[in-house]
């Protein structure tokens, strides 16, 4: 089986949708090109006309998108820098997200805002790390976080084809990796519906993004002293409370890691749900980046400003000593 | 005179300045055919006499009954804004009734506009339902957007109003965008963006203003510049000149009698028409006067911009009355009737509409249907 990773499963993604639908078109920096290797090729197969290089005007090109949305495309823009969402932000939040409401349903705005470098960006700091997907969830953005190819396939495929405006952020963390895929298994994926990445019964830990991955090698670890559970929302708003319940009842224990600041962040709302409405055996825990963190440059600093494996090995240990 | 804008003043604000620069179509790429609107002669000072309107016509009378709708609407809505039957507000835009009648009647009923959070005249001017519209700023359910979007969203997008906005120049990459997509479908349609002389210092409008000349969009930014944002004269808020930004683009623009409802509309049907053939966008000003407040909560904050004795002077040209004389007496007492009657049938309508349900208060968020988590937990 062929080897893919999340960017290639991107660009399949993209190319797959440009292909089904003739409404479909990318805006951006670059895309022509493709530095971002996500759209790489595509000027080639569907011409400049819907691949488009962008003048750098974040702020006109994403509500440009709107305007084109609202006469009937189904835009992608794909953004090169996470931090470019602050940029923006007035222009999703604020203009896309709303017209939906404020029409009183005249409109819909099927944009779909892709940042395929998420998250910590290793030694590009402060203005480059960012990871924001719980400030589009607290908005309420569709907004979804892909743990690895397959998923970042299906998950794009359905973002390009859902009728509401639905940001879609990559990490650069699990950006490079690779997954062995029957290219002909590859197949959308509902937003909305999270899966059991392992199935455990003493405790599930609730993992977003490139943190799936390490859940499981974690889990793989301390097999023998702990059978651990790993819930991937897979979209992290709609947030799938249903499936987060079911593993819940079956563990009674919770552990979230998120790459979200703590505060107001999506950790905090997964533990709060939970207290209120789900039967915990032990107090609930959560490993995100400190309150309101920027990530600072230097290697070691970057890192220690990130959920760590060792905290997650730390807080599963606990949360199964305590209770019951 | 400096590149500065004219002073606003009362009887200097509606006139273009006539040493301003008078930037060309330019930039990149090949010329279209078409007029080039800065080469046809006309300005502010020719008001009046466009070559296509004029004299008692049926646009003459159109362009009126129009213009007295947006007046008479306006100044019912300040009635019922103190009498608390619309909440939160308006922004009148008495005195700007020609820049929406008379773009508007350059447009046909597919083109589209993106309006502002004083935008009434332009929904109503492209063809809003009086009564839809009423109930709209009235928050009832028979309203335009069901009572979601209020005065400051109010949209058809059926007949081309893609809505109001709250946020200054946020509509101008929306229509920008829109006209691409006009394009890449292989329709002629064109997009219009209104927008006051405050919104020319958002980045957002410079870059549309890129944009839509870089790919030579069908898209006509007018800019209504009313000689104030908010309490701030556009002196002060404004280096260089309006039509200076377009000419920064290679983008045709024009400067207009804003109170002159037929200058602005022979104006904007040139721009729209080269527009339409592909000619590329332009650049509208349209000089203004804003006869009310800012914002109808001005009548109770006591902020004091400009005298009494500045706003009757402003007062004077009046653009509905302007247009009035241009047509028989008889013809505008009927027309005055006719509006009067239906602003009493909509605000009637209004008023034995539905409001909506509170349970509903969220319908629509999504145009998917999804429905979000009520505000208060509950248990399982
Ligand atoms: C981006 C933005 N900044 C500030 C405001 C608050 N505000 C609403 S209207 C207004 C003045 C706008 O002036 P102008 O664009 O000239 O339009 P006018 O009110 O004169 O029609 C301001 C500052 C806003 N709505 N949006």
């Amino acid at each position: 089986m062929p080897k893919l990773g999340c960017l290639t499963a991107l660009t399949r993604a993209l190319g797959d949708e440009l292909e089904r639908d003739l409404d479909v078109c990318v805006f951006g920096e670059d895309v022509r090109v493709g530095v971002a290797n996500v759209t790489k090729g595509l000027v080639q197969r569907f011409g400049p006309e819907r691949i488009v290089d962008t003048p750098l005007s974040e702020q006109a090109f994403t509500s440009f998108a709107t305007g084109a949305a609202l006469s009937g495309r189904r835009p992608v823009i794909e953004f090169q820098i996470p931090s470019l969402m602050f940029l923006v932000f007035e222009q999703i939040a604020n203009q896309a997200h709303k017209f939906s409401l404020m029409t009183g349903g005249q409109v819909k705005v099927p944009v779909t805002y892709l940042v395929p470098g998420s998250g910590s960006r290793t030694g590009w700091a402060g203005q480059h790390s960012d990871q924001p997907y719980s400030l589009f969830a607290h908005v309420g953005l569709k907004t979804v976080v892909p743990s690895g190819p397959a998923d970042a396939y299906g998950l794009m495929v359905s973002a390009i084809r859902d009728d509401d405006p639905v940001v879609v952020l990559t990490p650069a963390a699990s950006s490079m990796t690779f997954e062995s895929v029957d290219l002909a298994s590859l197949a959308p994926l509902p937003l909305g519906v999270g899966h059991v990445a392992r199935p455990g019964t003493d405790v599930t830990v609730v993992a977003v993004g490139q943190f799936v991955g390490q859940a499981v090698e974690v889990a793989e670890e301390l097999a023998d002293e702990v059978s651990v559970e790993v819930f991937d929302p897979r979209t992290v708003y709609p947030f799938d409370w249903q499936g987060l319940a079911a593993s819940v009842q079956r563990t009674g224990r919770l552990v979230v890691i998120d790459d979200s600041n703590r505060f107001c962040g999506l950790g905090a709302e997964v533990v709060a749900v939970a207290a209120e409405e789900m039967r915990l055996v032990a107090p609930p825990r959560r490993i995100t980046r400190p309150d309101g963190a920027v990530l600072p440059f230097a290697l070691a600093l970057d890192r220690a400003a990130q959920p760590h494996r060792d905290q997650l090995v730390t807080a599963i240990q606990q949360v199964c000593k305590e209770g019951r | 005179m400096s590149d500065r804008m004219a002073k606003p003043s009362a009887d200097t604000a509606w006139r273009a300045d006539p040493s301003g620069p008078r930037p060309r179509t330019g930039g990149p790429g090949p010329e279209a055919g078409g007029p080039d609107p800065d080469t046809s002669g006309s300005g502010p000072d020719t008001s009046g006499s466009g070559p296509d309107t004029g004299g008692s016509g049926p646009d003459a009378v159109a362009l009126y009954r129009a213009m007295r709708l947006i007046r008479r609407f306006e100044e019912r809505c300040v009635e019922l804004v103190k009498a608390g039957e619309i909440v939160g507000g308006i922004h009148p835009c008495t005195g700007q009734e020609a820049v929406a009648a008379g773009v508007c009647a350059a447009l046909r009923p597919d083109d589209v506009i993106t309006s502002t959070h004083r935008g009434h005249g332009h929904v109503l001017a492209k063809g809003a339902d009086l009564n839809r519209m009423t109930a709209e700023l009235m928050g009832r359910t028979t309203g335009l957007n069901k009572g979601r979007g209020g005065s400051m969203h109010a949209a058809d997008v059926g007949l081309g109003i893609l809505g109001a906005n709250g946020i200054v120049g946020a509509g101008a990459p929306i229509a920008t965008g829109a006209a691409w997509a006009a394009v890449r479908a292989g329709a002629d349609r064109v997009a219009v963006s209104f927008f006051g002389d405050g919104a020319v210092s958002q980045g957002v409008v410079l870059e549309s203003l890129n944009l839509a000349s870089l790919w030579r969009l069908p898209v006509l930014f007018v800019c209504e510049n009313n000689g104030y944002s908010s309490t701030v004269t556009v002196e002060d808020m404004v280096a260089g000149t309006i039509v200076g930004r377009a000419a920064a683009f290679g983008m045709s623009a024009e400067t207009v009698d804003g109170m002159d409802a037929e200058a602005v509309a022979a104006a904007a049907r040139r721009h729209v028409d080269r527009a339409r053939a592909g000619g590329g966008p332009a650049l509208l000003e349209c000089r203004t006067y804003r006869f009310d407040a800012h914002h109808t909560w001005e009548h109770r904050s006591f902020v004091r911009y400009r005298t009494p004795e500045q706003v009757k002077e402003g007062r004077r040209r009046d653009p509905v009355r302007i247009q009035g004389d241009r047509i028989p007496e008889g013809e505008r007492a009927r027309v005055d009737d006719e509006v009067e009657a239906a602003l009493d049938t909509a605000v009637r309508f209004a008023r034995d509409s539905p409001e909506p349900d509170p349970a509903d208060a969220l319908d629509h968020l999504y145009a998917t249907g999804l429905r979000p988590r009520a505000g208060v937990s509950t248990h399982a």
